[in-house]
């Protein structure tokens, strides 16, 4: 390769190395904020501030969602399998929350440990299939868990 | 190898194979993008969770896909016309960001489509959606980049800087949900592993994406063409060709 292209090879592989480098120390200096929210177990490590807006999301806890006879007020508890924490809101639930699926609430947490939420979202998973097959699955394992009950 | 490489430079020879390339690819990509726009919408189970909604699938998915893609087209492009100051680089860096914006600015919106009835809000500040603008944000700052030179050889000295600095944001889009915590869920098509979509979902989804990099690159020729024919507009050979 001539020589002057070559050093403007060079200059160009430095540009992209540099600046991903720049960017790559930003991005790690600011990882805190970059997360949309604290998983339950870091709520419960204290590392959630008090009394300031914030996010928990994980996983809506099996059988926790009780929903008042007279109102839209809600109260589920949220977990990432290692710890859990309380939510209470009081308005429409997205379609897609339900129990066992992930959820997203902000709000702000009181001395309790509880979060008031203003607003739940639902989260999605990666999991696509048609209803056919999701029902063949949650059959084989009803089957399979019975199995291992006998 | 090199001989092709030098023929690339040329604008006549250029002008002519993407026309060749078009006369084929063009019509082939129409028909597939009917074929699996129709395919996905109309002949593919529903969810088991989100009903019809998920459909968006087949518009959100590809064209997020060839927008981070095309970014690394523009990039190249870039670098080539920074190393060898071939004017055709030039040309392709220019065509490759308009193609791009629009890309991205799809999978945006039908992402915030679909994200009212499934989360239940259209936009959120997560990692995923926040890189995905700043990548609409750069493919704009490259038109306006460009834009702002009168010196054709400067603009281009500058948007392909800028479209190289912004590399490093598409490894960050790619990443961005299994980095950090976001709303927007992990890739359901994985390289490595099973993915966890229904090969009756997937098969639609795979001849889309190919459809939308195909509209991509026919996109990029057209854009090429019409540039080319611009910049070289006072020679011979565009004189002949349009027979004045």
């Amino acid at each position: 390769m001539h020589p002057v292209r070559k050093q403007r090879l060079i200059i160009v592989l430095c540009v992209v190395l540099f600046s991903s480098a720049a960017v790559g120390l930003m991005a790690y200096a600011l990882r805190g904020n970059i997360n949309l929210f604290f998983p339950p177990a870091e709520v419960a490590a204290g590392k959630a501030p008090l009394g300031q807006p914030i996010r928990v999301g994980g996983m809506v806890v099996e059988g926790s969602v009780q929903r008042s006879a007279d109102s839209l007020a809600v109260r589920f508890e949220v977990t990432d399998y290692q710890a859990t924490v309380p939510v209470v809101y009081e308005g429409i639930l997205p379609d897609l929350f339900d129990e066992g699926q992930g959820a997203v609430a902000s709000g702000v947490l009181d001395e309790q440990g509880v979060l008031r939420a203003t607003e739940v979202l639902a989260k999605h998973d990666e999991n696509y299939m048609p209803p056919e097959v999701a029902e063949a699955l949650e059959a084989s394992k009803a089957k399979g868990m019975k199995g291992q009950g006998e | 190898m090199w001989s092709f490489f030098h023929k690339l430079g040329s604008p006549p020879w250029l002008y002519g194979i993407a026309g060749s390339i078009l006369r084929w690819l063009l019509p082939l990509t129409l028909l597939a993008l009917i074929a699996g726009a129709s395919w996905g919408l109309l002949f593919t189970p529903p969810d088991f969770r989100q009903g019809n909604s998920y459909r968006i699938i087949y518009i959100h998915v590809p064209a997020a896909v060839v927008a981070l893609a095309g970014y690394y087209v523009m990039a190249l492009a870039g670098a080539v016309s920074l190393i060898w100051k071939m004017k055709m680089a030039d040309v392709a860096m220019k065509a490759c960001a308009p193609v791009g914006a629009a890309l991205t600015f799809i999978a945006l919106v039908t992402g915030a489509i679909w994200g009212k009835p499934t989360w239940g809000t259209w936009w959120v500040w997560d990692a995923r959606i926040t890189s995905m603008l700043i990548l609409l944000f750069l493919y704009l700052g490259v038109i306006a980049l460009y834009e702002a030179y009168d010196n054709k050889a400067a603009a281009a000295k500058a948007c392909a800087v800028l479209s190289l600095v912004g590399t490093v944001n598409i490894p960050i889009i790619y990443k961005s949900v299994d980095w950090w915590y976001s709303l927007h869920q992990p890739a359901s098509i994985k390289f490595t592993g099973g993915s966890t979509i229904d090969p009756s979902m997937l098969y639609p989804l795979m001849l889309m994406i190919a459809s939308f990099y195909a509209l991509f690159t026919c996109c990029l020729l057209l854009n090429m063409r019409v540039e080319i024919l611009r910049r070289e507009a006072r020679t011979n050979w565009v004189r002949k060709l349009v027979g004045a």
